[in-house]
């Protein structure tokens, strides 16, 4: 199976992304932002970083780039598309899922092991996770704060479309401690917090971010 | 020659730390006007002679699609001589 890793310029993590496809079982591909083509992959990863040195809004740029036409493309079709980070922040500026993503409440740059809660276990890329399994993932972030409308929110709520919560304090001041949503399909899904850090316990403070990773591996066998 | 200013304003309803941030640091400098501050984006945009009606509805168009996130902002477009 392959997956399809983003290189924007300013992109930061797409190594240790495509490292964790691998670990998975995966296949990585490696992606330009200036390359219209997906080169045949079965699901797309966009990593995070400061693509376009976050000017603008973080992600506004990006969104534009060539490579987001056939990804958003094949998403809409249900290919799997997971955003962390920058790539959640590109996720919401392409309107791929509802929302948007500010400042964090108390303006500081966070960089920190977090405690998640894994709400939804039905989309592509959390399928490996059980029901209210508690994960330890590095967060980091400066505008990592989940903003929507209340009538967004409350149709998140209802549907089960909110994948991950923070655990304890509100790190950043996202609506009802969101970490990671889904679309309505459970093919897209965008997280703030950072999986591909943590599988193994050699270079992460836990294994536990590579289910993302075999989730998507499972989902595409189905 | 006339410039298009496009002003980007986070949602009165979006929380807005930066703004915040100001509010707390002006009557540390004995500045005690402010009740509220909030923060927003200008953009000055140059097109040859007088912007004509079909530039003007670009740059809204412009406005909604790039320079601002409908999301979570606002926007106003005027021309200023």
């Amino acid at each position: 199976m392959k997956i399809g890793v983003v290189t924007f310029p300013g992109t930061l993590d797409d190594r240790d992304a495509a490292r964790a496809v691998r670990h998975a079982g995966g296949e990585s591909v490696a992606l330009w932002h200036n390359d219209a083509d997906l080169h045949g992959v079965d699901a797309v990863i966009l990593p995070g970083g400061f693509s376009y040195g976050d000017y603008l809004r973080c992600g506004a740029i990006s969104r534009f780039s060539p490579v987001m036409e056939p990804i958003i493309k094949a998403a809409q079709g249900g290919m799997p598309l997971l955003g962390i980070c920058n790539g959640f922040q590109v996720l919401a500026e392409a309107h791929l899922i509802p929302g948007a993503l500010t400042r964090n409440h108390e303006l500081h740059f966070l960089c920190r092991d977090q405690k998640l809660t894994i709400e939804n276990t039905n989309t592509a890329w959390t399928s490996s996770f059980t029901q209210g399994q508690e994960i330890l993932i590095p967060l980091k972030n400066g505008e990592g704060a989940y903003m929507c409308d209340d009538e967004t929110l409350a149709m998140l709520e209802g549907e089960g479309r909110i994948i991950a919560r923070y655990v304890g304090e509100n790190p950043n001041g996202s609506r009802n401690l969101i970490a990671g949503i889904t679309n309505e399909r459970g093919n897209i899904v965008g997280l703030m917090p950072h999986p591909e850090h943590a599988i193994d316990s050699l270079t992460g403070p836990s294994a536990d971010g590579l289910g993302f990773f075999t989730s998507v591996l499972k989902a595409l066998v189905k | 020659m006339a410039k298009i200013v496009v002003d980007v304003m986070l949602k009165p309803e979006i929380l807005d730390p930066q703004g915040k941030a100001v509010a707390a640091a002006l009557p540390r400098l004995g500045f005690t006007f402010a009740t509220d501050v909030r923060q927003g984006k200008r953009f000055e945009i140059e097109v040859d002679g007088d912007p004509t009606p079909a530039q003007l509805a670009d740059v809204e168009k412009a406005a909604e699609k790039l320079l601002s996130n409908p999301v979570i902002e606002n926007f106003t477009v005027r021309v200023e001589k």
